[in-house]
């Protein structure tokens, strides 16, 4: 077995040194009459060359979103990210070790933690940021609970812009406690008058922008009357790379920011792991979950840099920490900062232009076609269509095609009937004319 | 003509005297400082190049940005030396021996790397349609179908994102399952050597957490168990083996009991690695528990995450797991179910969803070419091989260092209090920073909290015989130096890592958790 250093010699030495028999001595506490002796449903260990073709045949039953025109956003987006960052992320000193509990020895994955916090931090417009939540959906939910803790109340109202997992995730991890959560039905226009559902039982009040439909919102009014009633405004994003182009949250008055973080550095991976972003104001800092870098130095006065504010966390509070999250996305986030790094503020308006530029181009071919609606004044790089069929049927009649048109609002919303002919369409830096002419094209040609 | 077959030195000239040495940069060596991002970087610096943009008309309805992004950034070969000089500062298994108990540092095969970079994997959107992902669903179902067997298991819920997250899940199955007979049980025990995340899990979900105290043999006393149980107890959550590196040799008895009280039992998965291949935790009436695929089943820490800690579950919790998962039919055909909608056309009862998408795909990649690459034979062997490991490092330590509980065989990993340093002047952190300067991580320091000063060792299966005799080797000289008096070196350690002891006081007192300029 490649992976098991052990020969059976220095086995059957080791055993002597121990002063047993045999091995299964050391496993003498477990109950005599459970114990197995193989596992007959589970073939023989395998070469390297055999697992690679097993995967690999499984693999070639996908179609690779770069395989084809490809228009699937809806919560994750297909960027291009530079092989740097691949290459990096693959160093043995960063992919291999723990959790820096050892500073001394940590310093690498240290040092990327506060500059990753500090770019989400600046990137948001909020003031401070954690070392990243499993994901945007989980990094919501947790920002109700915060919001719950701050306020100390348990009630909060969420836009019907709100991607509808998230939404879900935010309903599971509310339910349990007994809190209270008040969605708006999907916001298909974008002109959904949350503030009158903003009273003085509020905690939170949660606002996707770009929204799950595309529509951009205006922070300001809510979080104005969301601070006159003593709640919180938490603004939250599934395109990072829309903060290139839009005004941040925190300068439109978001108490807390949380975000999906996928687009910068990190591949689709038909799901996960991706990296949750997560801010909010300095005063706010000891009520946020998750884990937080700080500043400091060492025993020689050398700039340094360790975990902290750990009394808010699990193995010194237990049961009355902050939250239960224990890991953050590591990798994942130090992706997401070597991307970042990599474009810099100049460079990610530049790459959100480029985004947004093919998302007009391709809105505006679409919306040509007879028949087909475009329901947004405002969009990014992610806008919605009002089709005259059922957007489930043509999305698989397209796929069958070789292109991967967009999500079927209904997939996420399977109890609304109004949503059945609504198409969720993103287009990014990677589509190309010839990929917005193939859409349009077998669109076009579905719907004649 | 004689060659010169002397050649250059290749011993310092004055020994001792290199890491001494003062430079103009501050650097040493091959040991290069880095500054921070914020003090290198330039806004206009950029390591992409873009096509140009022909003007359109924009879209963002007056909500475009009114200050540019306030980011540095670095050209490529800029960038590329920022993040290895970053790397050089860490500790990593690829390095050496990581032994931290509970948290099960092995090796990180490159094909699992390499496996979970296939486009058809790797690049792959969680909403295409599914007719274009049938492998996908394919790889997650065969990855659930080698968790249920080695867990003997009815169900398993894929998408938690960890290991705190699978905790969360499961006992949100749990109490999904109360509530559907009617009941308003809401008191979970917990043993007080189980992992802070368990206590913290319970009471996320509203559950009030009542303490078990450990017997002085350092596992669970059946009899304290049962004196807790009533109507009003939902569960309990126990870690087996436990994390005093023990195997709760009363579970079956224990889980008798909390059966028989109406109540289920949460099993906390951690140190799953001990018994893979040896034990099911569903013959000994586990009714759900998360399984680490960062540490069980060898997908990267990456430096604190990602994790994947899908839970299996009995066939009495089965019909709450969470949206979305991949369902067999009679004939064994997979179906992937993604709503409550849908899962209740089938009459189960998902108690909700707890992430966006699917969970950790890429994780299950990794997992599965793990699994397919030990086989059932070497995933066996490597349960042995780990817990023959910390037994052997138990027995050839035991003259020297103090073994908490020495009565009962170790299971993976081997805890040690600070007994053996009484007197000495030099503590379970002077002793765990002297290791550094030998060239090793640390073991888990004062965890579990269940002895004094608790050393935790877990060498896992990874190491060699050599690797694990040097390992021991050195510990005994430090166990050895602690006694001879020499408390002022261990005081001042570290001294040849990249950083001295750091001062984590300063950095709670006043938090900058931000670069300020």
């Amino acid at each position: 077995m490649r992976y098991l250093p052990l020969s059976d010699t220095d086995r059957a030495d080791m055993l002597s040194a121990i002063g047993v028999a045999s091995i299964d001595d050391l496993f003498a506490d477990l109950p005599a009459e459970k114990r197995l002796a193989m596992l007959p449903k589970l073939p023989p260990h395998a070469s390297e060359q055999a697992v690679a073709r097993r995967l690999g045949t499984m693999a070639a039953k996908n179609t690779p979103a770069g395989s084809v025109p490809f228009f699937i956003g809806a919560g994750a987006y297909r960027h291009h990210v530079p092989a740097t960052v691949d290459h990096l992320i693959q160093r043995s000193e960063f992919l291999t070790s723990y959790t820096p509990y050892q500073p001394e020895i940590a310093q690498g994955t240290l040092q990327v933690l506060f500059e990753f916090q500090t770019q989400v931090a600046r990137l948001t417009g909020m003031e401070v940021a954690n070392a990243s939540m499993y994901d945007g959906s989980t990094g919501l939910a947790e920002a109700v609970l915060m919001a719950h803790r701050v306020t100390k109340r348990d009630k909060a109202v969420l836009s019907g812009g709100v991607h509808p997992h998230y939404r879900g995730v935010v309903e599971t991890v509310t339910r349990f406690p007994g809190h209270t959560v008040e969605s708006l039905p999907p916001d298909l226009s974008g002109t959904e008058d949350i503030l009158a559902a903003i009273d003085e039982t509020t905690s939170c009040v949660v606002v996707q922008s770009p929204s799950f439909y595309g529509h951009l919102y205006d922070l300001r009014p809510v979080a104005e009357k969301a601070h006159a009633v003593g709640a919180l405004l938490i603004a939250v994003f599934t395109e990072v790379v829309s903060l290139g182009l839009i005004e941040p949250p925190g300068a439109q008055g978001a108490d807390i920011v949380v975000g999906e973080g996928q687009s910068l550095g990190n591949p689709l991976s038909f799901g996960g792991p991706y990296v949750g972003l997560f801010a909010t104001r300095q005063k706010y800092v000891r009520q946020m979950p998750g884990r937080l870098c700080g500043e400091t130095v060492d025993a020689d006065g050398r700039r340094s840099f360790v975990l902290t504010l750990s009394t808010r966390e699990q193995h010194i509070r237990r049961e009355k920490a902050t939250s239960n999250i224990c890991t953050n996305a590591g990798l994942c986030s130090l992706a997401f900062s070597i991307h970042l790094t990599l474009l810099g503020g100049a460079g990610l308006t530049k790459l959100a232009r480029l985004n947004h530029a093919n998302a007009v181009k391709l809105a505006d071919a679409l919306a040509a076609l007879p028949g087909v609606e475009l329901l947004n004044r405002t969009f990014f790089n992610e806008f919605a269509l009002r089709l005259p069929k059922n957007a489930s049927v043509l999305v698989e009649t397209l796929a069958a095609r070789g292109i991967l048109a967009g999500v079927p609002a209904s997939r996420l919303e399977p109890n609304r009937p109004e949503l059945e002919n609504v198409l969720v369409v993103a287009a990014t830096e990677v589509n190309t004319d010839d990929d917005r002419a193939a859409l349009t094209a077998a669109l076009k040609e579905a719907l004649a | 003509m004689t060659m010169n077959n002397v050649g250059r030195p290749t011993a310092p000239v004055i020994p001792g005297a290199a890491a001494a040495a003062s430079t103009f940069t501050g650097n040493q060596g091959l040991a290069i400082e880095e500054p921070l991002l914020f003090e290198v970087g330039r806004p206009d610096a950029s390591g992409v190049d873009f096509d140009d943009v022909d003007a359109f008309e924009s879209r963002l309805g007056g909500l475009g940005r009114t200050a540019p992004v306030d980011l540095p950034g670095l050209t490529e070969p800029e960038t590329m030396r920022h993040y290895v000089r970053l790397s050089r500062q860490n500790y990593a298994i690829d390095l050496g021996l990581y032994p931290l108990g509970s948290c099960t540092m092995k090796h990180n095969p490159r094909l699992n790397e390499a496996m979970a970079r296939l486009p058809g994997f790797g690049d792959v959107h969680p909403l295409q349609p599914l007719s274009t992902v049938s492998g996908a669903v394919e790889l997650i179902a065969e990855l659930g179908r080698w968790l249920l067997e080695l867990a003997g298991m009815a169900s398993v819920a894929m998408s938690p994102k960890a290991g705190a997250h699978g905790e969360m899940c499961g006992m949100a199955t749990i109490k999904a399952a109360i509530v559907d007979r009617g009941e308003a049980r809401d008191v979970v025990l917990v043993p007080e050597s189980a992992h802070g995340t368990n206590p913290a899990s319970a009471a996320q979900l509203g559950f009030r957490v009542v303490g078990v105290p450990a017997r002085a043999d350092g596992t669970v006393d059946p009899e304290e168990v049962r004196k807790r149980l009533g109507p009003d107890v939902a569960a309990i959550m126990l870690t087996n083996p436990n994390t005093c590196g023990l195997f709760e040799r009363d579970i079956v008895e224990i889980a008798e009991a909390v059966h028989a009280a109406g109540a289920y039992f949460y099993a906390d998965g951690a140190n799953f690695n001990a018994i893979v291949g040896k034990v099911r935790p569903g013959d000994l009436g586990v009714d759900a528990m998360h399984i680490n695929l960062h540490k069980t089943f060898s997908t990267p820490h990456g430096g604190g995450g990602p994790g994947a800690g899908p839970v299996v579950l009995s066939d009495r919790l089965a019909p709450y797991a969470p949206v979305p998962f991949v369902r067999f039919d009679k004939d064994g055909t997979a179906e992937f179910v993604e709503t409550r909608k849908a899962a209740g056309e089938r009459e189960l009862k998902p108690f909700g969803r707890i992430t966006a998408f699917h969970g950790q795909m890429g994780m299950f990649v990794r997992a599965l070419a793990y699994m397919l690459s030990h086989g059932a034979d070497g995933l066996k062997q490597a349960s042995e091989d780990a817990v023959l490991a910390a037994n052997y490092v138990k027995a050839r330590l035991k003259d020297v260092m103090s073994v908490a509980f020495p009565e009962r065989p170790a299971m993976h990993e081997v805890l040690f209090d600070d007994h053996f340093l009484e007197g000495t002047g030099v503590t379970t952190l002077d002793f765990a920073k002297a290791m550094i300067d030998e060239g090793f991580h640390p073991m888990t320091m004062y965890f579990p909290l269940v002895v004094h000063g608790a050393l935790l060792i877990e060498p896992t299966e990874s190491e060699s015989k050599a690797s694990l005799d040097q390992f021991i080797g050195t510990l005994r000289h430090l166990a050895e130096k602690a006694r001879a008096g020499d408390v002022a070196a261990f005081k001042a350690a570290p001294h040849l890592a990249p950083r001295r002891r750091v001062d984590e006081t300063l950095a709670a007192r006043q938090p900058k958790l931000v670069y300020q300029g």
